[in-house]
């Protein structure tokens, strides 16, 4: 069943999700795939995990194709584009989520460590969203989904890299949000605070404290924030930035 | 290219013009972006629509220059030619 049947008024097309070979974006891959929509899954080395993500999804009735490419490379949208299009039609739903650390104090930082950073973080889902919004606009439907941080919106020692490209994805998702918001397309950030993937497995227990809700989050927690984000139903949710993090920041 | 070529282009951008929420009526070869109520958002998708079916690119500085319906007719019909 194709996801026009089975989601009515929905215009046929598939969704990408970076870095969904494992944690936050292989949920948020499978949970797409749960509302109907065929996923490209894209990963930069774990051929494995993107293969078992896709098979899950196939497993479950859906469609899935997995998609190396490096997000950070420039030329990331002319590999990743062409062929899910090909598959499924215009990429509809953009999910930003590749994302990476490489953590230091900014007195010590070398200029590669900030520039990896930024380049995956906030590059990337700059070109990745150019390019997707050609489609979207003319689909008169589009929804980009970008993981940010909460560490974009509040300090991290450490973390002067990762802060800013995360800070700097929220404002770029308000922005392009109010651009395109006349074409029914919606640019929206998830902020996620501890969620427990192999990216915050070197973070210790102590942290815990400073949650109320004294746990990390799951990556399905993460996952249920971007499915409502790219659904039908959140067509009115749009530039803004949805925090999810077990009451850290509140 | 023979005029039907630069008929058929200026139906099709009259088509988006119209797809943006222009009047149909009004959209004529002398009439301005302001006076259809087209803006930038609109030439963005304007141009990516040339682009992929005419291959012609209309960058930010050429839209610039482009003021009226005529103007980028005239624009792409020139550019699909060469």
């Amino acid at each position: 069943m194709s996801s026009a049947e089975d989601h009515q008024g929905r215009p046929e097309g598939c969704a990408l999700v970076t870095g969904a070979s494992r944690g936050i974006g292989a949920a948020i891959a499978r949970g797409l795939a749960e509302d109907g929509w065929s996923v490209g899954v894209n990963y930069r080395k774990d051929a494995e995990g993107a293969k078992k993500v896709v098979e899950e999804i196939e497993s479950d009735g859906g469609s899935a194709l997995a998609l190396q490419a490096d997000v950070s490379d420039p030329n990331a949208a002319d590999e990743l584009f062409p062929p899910l299009e090909e598959a499924f039609g215009p990429v509809l739903v953009l999910v930003n989520n590749a994302g990476m650390r490489a953590d230091g104090l900014a007195p010590q930082m070398e200029d590669d460590a900030w520039d990896r950073v930024l380049d995956t973080n906030l590059t990337a889902p700059f070109r990745l969203t150019r390019r997707a919004l050609r489609g979207m606009m003319r689909a008169r439907f589009g929804r980009v989904v970008n993981i940010s941080s909460i560490v974009g919106q509040r300090a991290n020692p450490g973390q002067a890299n990762y802060a800013a490209s995360k800070a700097g994805l929220i404002a770029f998702t308000s922005t392009v949000a109010a651009e395109v918001a006349r074409r029914s397309v919606t640019v929206n950030a998830v902020a996620p605070g501890l969620v427990d993937t192999e990216l915050t497995e070197d973070i210790g227990d102590e942290m815990l404290k400073a949650i109320p809700a004294r746990r990390a989050g799951t990556p399905e927690e993460v996952a249920a924030c971007v499915r409502f984000l790219a659904s039908q139903e959140a067509s009115y949710v749009n530039g803004t930035t949805l925090t999810v993090d077990g009451g850290m920041t509140a | 290219m023979p005029t039907a070529d630069k008929e058929q282009i200026e139906k099709r951008m009259t088509d988006a013009l119209e797809s943006f929420g222009a009047e149909r009526e009004q959209i004529k070869r002398e009439a301005t972006w302001e006076e259809l109520d087209i803006d930038s958002l609109d030439l963005v998708e304007l141009a990516q629509i040339v682009e992929e079916e005419y291959g012609v690119k209309m960058k930010e500085e050429d839209m610039k220059e482009l003021k009226t319906v005529g103007d980028s007719v005239d624009f792409v019909a020139e550019r699909a030619k060469s």
